[in-house]
């Protein structure tokens, strides 16, 4: 895992396999305070106490079919190597929610990579998930509620070709806008 | 949403609406590639990236694509399995975006079956 959108893509991709119908995706980035954070927060069913204790340790998945977990620990040490961390909270039945932070500037913080075609890939792998993308520079903002262009297309399915160019030609532009350092 | 309006979405539901009547059966391929950690560790994003712009070129809206977790063979990713309706699913390893190119055009759109990369032909008994 070398770019945070990648990051992004495989915490996502956990919140998919907990059932969740609607996932938030929240990047911060704050220049003056020199702040980067990455925030996914799902309403899938959520982790016992135990489980959200174990989170960290790459010995622990529920996955049966192997004995290691990586995407948590991965993330977390890619918080920690730039002076940033990861919280996360979860309860069942509830959802879970996981935020890292980075510093912004830190020569070890990895770059955020393609993020265009990370919300892309999730859209169309995941039919019956909504996914609400929101991006921050400073004071520019940049928000992607596919809840919003379900309802516009109606009974055409969201990852046809063409809704999904149109998704591209969304997200290229409002990132254009929003000017993202990371 | 700056330029790229409602208006826009619009004319894409009128647009596919009419391409939809003039076909009937909807899904003739599904396409699964396989994200887990290890997936996107070794490269799945590129080849998922690389599947979708081939189909957008090619117009092929009877092509599914899905993603799943990962499924114990994470030395062999990136996989990606390719199921023909009515057919056994056909499971690719070590994908790339090249290698995804190939099998789109001649498993995906002709039907044949790119036999060097196969790892298995069926489906996984998934727990």
């Amino acid at each position: 895992m070398l770019e945070l959108s990648a990051h992004i893509l495989d915490i996502a991709e956990n919140s998919v396999r907990a059932g969740a119908r609607l996932i938030e995706i929240n990047i911060e980035e704050d220049t003056a305070n020199d702040y980067l954070s990455i925030a996914i927060i799902d309403d899938g069913h959520g982790m016992k106490q135990e489980e959200i204790n174990k989170v960290l340790d790459p010995f622990y998945t529920t996955k049966t079919v192997r004995r290691v977990g990586l995407g948590i620990p991965l993330l977390a040490d890619a918080a920690q190597r730039s002076g940033g961390s990861l919280q996360l909270q979860s309860q069942e039945g509830k959802g879970t929610s996981i935020k890292a932070t980075f510093g912004l500037n830190h020569l070890d913080r990895q770059p955020m990579g393609d993020i265009t075609g990370t919300i892309i890939i999730l859209i169309a792998g995941n039919l019956d998930v909504d996914f609400y993308c929101k991006y921050r520079h400073n004071i520019r903002r940049f928000e992607l509620d596919t809840r919003e262009i379900r309802k516009e297309i109606e009974d055409v399915p969201i990852n046809h070709p063409e809704v999904l160019k149109y998704i591209r030609g969304v997200l290229e532009e409002g990132f254009s806008e929003i000017k993202p350092e990371a | 949403m700056a330029k790229l309006t409602i208006a826009d979405l619009k004319k894409i539901k009128e647009k596919v609406h009419k391409e939809m009547s003039l076909r009937d059966g909807d899904r003739r391929v599904k396409v699964t590639v396989h994200m887990g950690t290890c997936g996107i560790a070794s490269g799945a994003k590129e080849v998922m990236d690389t599947l979708l712009q081939e189909i957008e070129t090619a117009g092929a809206n009877d092509v599914i694509v899905t993603t799943s977790g990962c499924m114990g063979l994470c030395s062999r990713e990136p996989l990606v399995t390719v199921e023909v309706l009515n057919q056994a699913p056909i499971k690719y390893e070590y994908i790339n975006p090249n290698k995804m190119r190939q099998i789109f055009k001649k498993h995906i759109l002709a039907g044949e079956i790119q036999t060097p990369f196969v790892l298995a032909k069926g489906s996984e008994v998934n727990k």
